[in-house]
C-alpha cells in the first residue's frame, strides 16, 4: 500500500477523488457535530462555556496527529529518499501549526469563564505551547534553508528529534505542574465524561480528522504539481568531453 | 588500496538545475584527469560527488581494488585525499600543529606502497621526522611554528597540500591545487603529482590552466 | 599501532579544546555573558532581597541555558566555512562521532566553566548558600543536554540565513525537559527539599541526549556538506 502510494503518479491517481470525499465527509461531520454541540445540556460546573470543548480539544487533538504525521513522513523521506514524503511532511507543518494555534486561542477563550484569566500555566496548555513552539522551528528552518531538498532533509531530521522528543516533553511538563500547584481544578475529559458530552466530541474530532486529511491531500498535490513545473526537463547546462586516451 | 574509480551516466544537480548528465569515466593507476572549463560549470561539484560531499541526481562513482570492488564509503573513508579550494587550516593554530592533526586524522593507509623516493611514512615512532621531511618538501620547515594565520596565501595552500604527502592515501581529489603559487611551486607541485602517480596514485583535478603532469582532459563546458 | 598514537577522534577533541580557548576566549565571553545578564536580574527584577530569593534559583538556571544556547552558534561553522568540515567527512570516523566529539569539547570548553559560575551567580542573586553543590551538579548535566540538544540546531541550521536566532528558535522548545528538571532540582534545593531525584532526571535525560543527538546532527552535518 505505502510502497505503492510512493509512486507519484499512483499517489496523484488515488488522492484526486479522495479529495472531494474526504472535504464533503468534514462538512457534514462539521455541521452534525455544531448541532450537537449546541443541543448537548450545559455543565452543571461550567455551564455553557463547556461548549467551547468541542472546538478546543479535538484543535489540541489534531495538532498532534499532523505532528505525528509529519514525523512519519519525514522518517519516510529521510530512510527513503521519497520526494513525496518530503512534499507530504511540507504539507502537513504548516496545518498542524494552525490546528494547534486554534487549539491555544481557544483555551485562552475557555480558560478565562474557568479560572478567570486568559491564560494559566496548566500542564496542558503548556504542552500545545510547546507543541506550537516545535512547529514554528520547522517552518522556521525549512524556510532558511534556500536549496530545497537540503530544507527538506534539515527539517526532517528536526522533526524526527522533536518527535522522540515529544513525550518527555509532555512527561516534564506534567510532572513540572505537580511540584507546582495541587492537581488541576479541571478534568472535564476524565474517564467519567457524559454521554452527552462525548457524542459531540467524538463527531468534531472525526470531523477534523477529515478536514486535516482533505487539505493534508490538497497541499500535497500542490506540492506535487509545484515541483513537477518547476522541474520541466531542461536540457544539461553543461557538455563534458573526455579528452582520448593517450597513445 | 584503491587502484580505480569510474564514474558511470553520472548526472548532477546544482539549485535545481541539471548541470550535466551522462558522464562517464575510468581512471586507473597512475592516471590523472585534469578538470576543465569556465566558472561555473561544475568543476567543484563533480569533485565533491566524487568525494562523496554531494550526492548524484543519478548515476554511480565506483572505487575498485585489485581484489574487487569496494564499498564506497570505505574507499572515500580511507583511501581518498579531499583538497578544496578553501584549505580548511585554522588560522590560531601553527603550521605543524595542523599538519599533525590532518594526519592523524586521515591516518594510515591499511597498504603500504613499495614506491620509490617520497618520505618514510609507516611507524608511528617515525611519525615526527615524517611530518618534518613533509614541511620540508613543501619549504615550511622554517615555518613549523608560525601560526597559519601569518601565512602568505600561497604558503597556506603549499600546507594544505602537504597533507596529501603526511598520509598516504592514493586517490588524489584536487580543487585548484595551483592557484596561489608561484612559477616555482608550481614546477615543485607538479614533481610531487608524478611522484604520486608513479606509486600507482591516483589523480583528478580542477583547474584552469594545464596541469604540469601528463593528464587527460575532461572538459566541462557550456552546451 | 602503537597505543601511544592518540586516535583521530581524540586528535579531534584536543584540536578543537585549543581551538576553544586561542583567540577571544569564547569560554570567557560566554561566562561574561552570563554575569552580565545575572547582573541585569535585579535591576528589571527589583533588588528587595525576599523578592531576589523566591526568583533566584530559577532565573540564574534560566540564563545559564541562555548563555548555553548563544555559545553553540560557533560550534560548527567554522569548520563548515573554512572547509574543514569536508576534511573531516573524509575520516574513518562517521560524521555522527565527529559531532559528539566536537559537542563533548565544546562542553568542557565553555559549560564547564559557565557551570562553575552558576552557584555564585545564583548565590549573588540571593539563593542559600546550601545551594551552591546542587546547582553546580545540575549545571554539569543540564550543560551536557544543552550542548548536545544544542549540536542538533547548531549542524541543521548550517547554511541557513540568520543562523544564531535560528539555532535558538529550533532548540528551545527540546530545551523544555532539561530547563524543567535542572529548576525543580535547584528549587529543591533553595528550599531545603530533597533534589536529589530531579537531578537524577536531569541525569537521564542528559544520557539520553548524548547517546541519541549526535545521529541527528550528524545528519544535519552531511546535509549541510552537499
Amino acid at each position: 500500500m505505502l510502497t505503492g502510494l510512493a509512486n507519484p503518479a499512483r499517489f496523484m491517481a488515488v488522492s484526486r477523488p479522495l479529495v472531494p470525499v474526504l472535504a464533503a465527509a468534514a462538512v457534514l461531520l462539521l455541521a452534525v457535530g455544531t448541532w450537537l454541540s449546541f443541543t448537548a445540556p450545559p455543565d452543571y460546573q461550567q455551564g455553557n462555556s463547556v461548549r467551547m470543548m468541542f472546538v478546543h480539544v479535538p484543535a489540541a487533538y489534531m495538532g498532534l496527529f499532523a505532528y505525528a504525521c509529519m514525523g512519519g513522513a519525514s522518517f519516510a523521506g529521510l530512510v527513503w529518499r521519497h520526494a513525496l514524503a518530503d512534499a507530504a511532511a511540507k504539507a502537513a507543518a504548516p496545518l498542524g501549526a494552525g490546528f494547534t494555534f486554534l487549539a491555544l486561542v481557544t483555551g485562552c477563550l475557555w480558560g478565562k469563564p474557568m479560572w478567570g484569566a486568559w491564560w494559566v500555566w496548566d500542564a496542558r496548555l503548556t504542552s500545545v505551547l510547546v507543541l506550537f513552539l516545535l512547529y514554528l522551528g520547522y517552518l522556521a528552518l525549512h524556510a532558511a534553508v534556500e536549496d530545497e531538498t537540503r530544507a527538506a532533509r534539515a527539517s526532517a531530521v528536526l522533526a524526527l528529534a522533536g518527535l522522540i522528543n515529544l513525550p518527555v516533553v509532555k512527561f516534564s511538563v506534567d510532572w513540572w505542574n505537580t511540584l507546582h500547584q495541587p492537581a488541576s481544578l479541571l478534568r472535564a475529559d476524565g474517564p467519567s465524561v457524559a454521554p452527552q458530552i462525548l457524542t459531540p466530541l467524538l463527531v468534531m474530532s472525526l470531523a477534523y480528522t477529515c478536514l486535516f486529511g482533505a487539505l493534508w491531500l490538497l497541499r500535497t498535490r500542490a506540492e506535487v504539481w509545484r515541483r513537477r513545473a518547476r522541474s520541466v526537463r531542461r536540457a544539461p547546462a553543461m557538455r563534458a568531453t573526455l579528452a582520448p586516451e593517450a597513445a | 588500496m584503491i587502484t580505480a574509480v569510474s564514474a558511470e551516466a553520472l548526472a548532477l544537480d546544482r539549485g535545481g538545475r541539471r548541470l550535466f548528465e551522462d558522464l562517464s569515466f575510468h581512471l586507473r593507476p597512475g592516471e590523472a584527469i585534469a578538470l576543465t572549463g569556465p566558472n561555473g560549470a561544475g568543476k567543484t561539484s563533480l569533485l565533491r560527488a566524487i568525494a562523496g560531499l554531494l550526492r548524484p541526481a543519478a548515476g554511480q562513482i565506483r572505487f575498485a581494488s585489485a581484489q574487487g570492488p569496494i564499498e564506497a564509503d570505505e574507499a572515500r573513508a580511507s583511501a581518498l585525499h579531499w583538497l578544496g579550494s578553501a584549505d580548511g587550516l585554522k588560522g590560531s593554530r601553527t603550521a605543524a600543529a595542523e599538519l599533525r592533526f590532518w594526519s592523524e586524522w586521515t591516518g594510515e593507509s591499511p597498504v603500504r606502497l613499495s614506491g620509490r623516493g617520497g618520505p618514510e611514512r609507516s611507524g608511528p615512532e617515525r611519525e615526527r621526522t615524517t611530518l618534518d621531511s613533509v614541511l620540508d618538501a613543501l619549504g615550511l620547515t622554517s615555518h613549523a611554528h608560525t601560526e597559519v594565520r601569518r601565512l602568505s596565501t600561497g604558503q597556506r595552500r603549499r600546507l594544505a597540500l602537504a597533507r596529501l604527502l603526511a598520509s598516504f592515501r592514493p586517490l588524489w581529489l584536487l580543487d585548484e591545487p595551483l592557484a596561489p603559487l608561484d612559477a616555482r611551486w608550481r614546477t615543485r607541485v607538479g614533481e610531487m603529482m608524478h611522484a604520486h602517480l608513479d606509486e600507482g596514485g591516483l589523480i583528478i583535478a580542477a583547474v584552469h590552466d594545464t596541469l604540469p603532469i601528463g593528464a587527460r582532459e575532461l572538459r566541462l563546458e557550456p552546451a | 599501532m602503537s597505543a601511544r598514537r592518540p586516535t583521530p577522534l581524540l586528535a579531534l577533541f584536543l584540536r578543537d579544546m585549543q581551538l576553544a580557548w586561542a583567540g577571544g576566549g569564547g569560554p570567557l565571553l560566554a561566562g561574561a555573558f552570563y554575569l552580565g545578564v545575572a547582573a541585569l536580574v535585579p535591576l528589571s527584577a527589583g533588588a528587595s532581597p525576599e523578592r531576589l530569593a523566591a526568583v533566584a534559583p530559577g532565573l540564574a538556571w534560566l540564563v545559564l541555558a541562555l548563555a548555553s544556547l548563544l555559545s553553540l552558534e560557533r560550534l560548527f561553522e567554522p569548520d563548515w566555512e573554512d572547509g574543514a568540515l569536508d576534511l573531516l567527512a573524509q575520516g574513518r570516523a562517521p560524521l555522527a562521532a565527529v559531532a559528539a566529539v566536537k559537542a563533548a569539547a565544546h562542553w568542557c570548553a565553555t559549560g564547564a566553566p559557565l557551570a562553575l559560575l552558576a552557584p555564585a551567580a545564583a548565590v549573588a542573586l540571593g539563593a542559600p548558600v546550601r545551594i551552591a553543590g546542587p546547582m553546580l551538579a545540575a549545571a554539569l548535566l543540564g550543560g551536557l543536554a544543552f550542548a548536545y540538544l544544542g549540536a542538533i540546531g547548531a549542524a541543521l541550521s548550517l547554511g541557513a540565513r540568520r543562523g544564531g536566532l535560528l539555532i535558538a528558535v529550533l532548540v528551545l522548545p527540546l530545551l523544555v525537559p532539561p530547563v524543567i528538571f535542572g529548576a525543580a532540582a535547584v528549587e529543591a534545593a533553595a528550599h531545603g527539599g530533597p533534589w536529589l531525584p530531579s537531578l537524577a532526571l536531569l541525569a537521564a535525560y542528559a544520557l539520553l541526549a548524548v547517546a541519541a543527538a549526535p545521529f541527528a546532527a550528524g545528519a544535519g552535518l552531511r546535509n549541510a556538506l552537499g
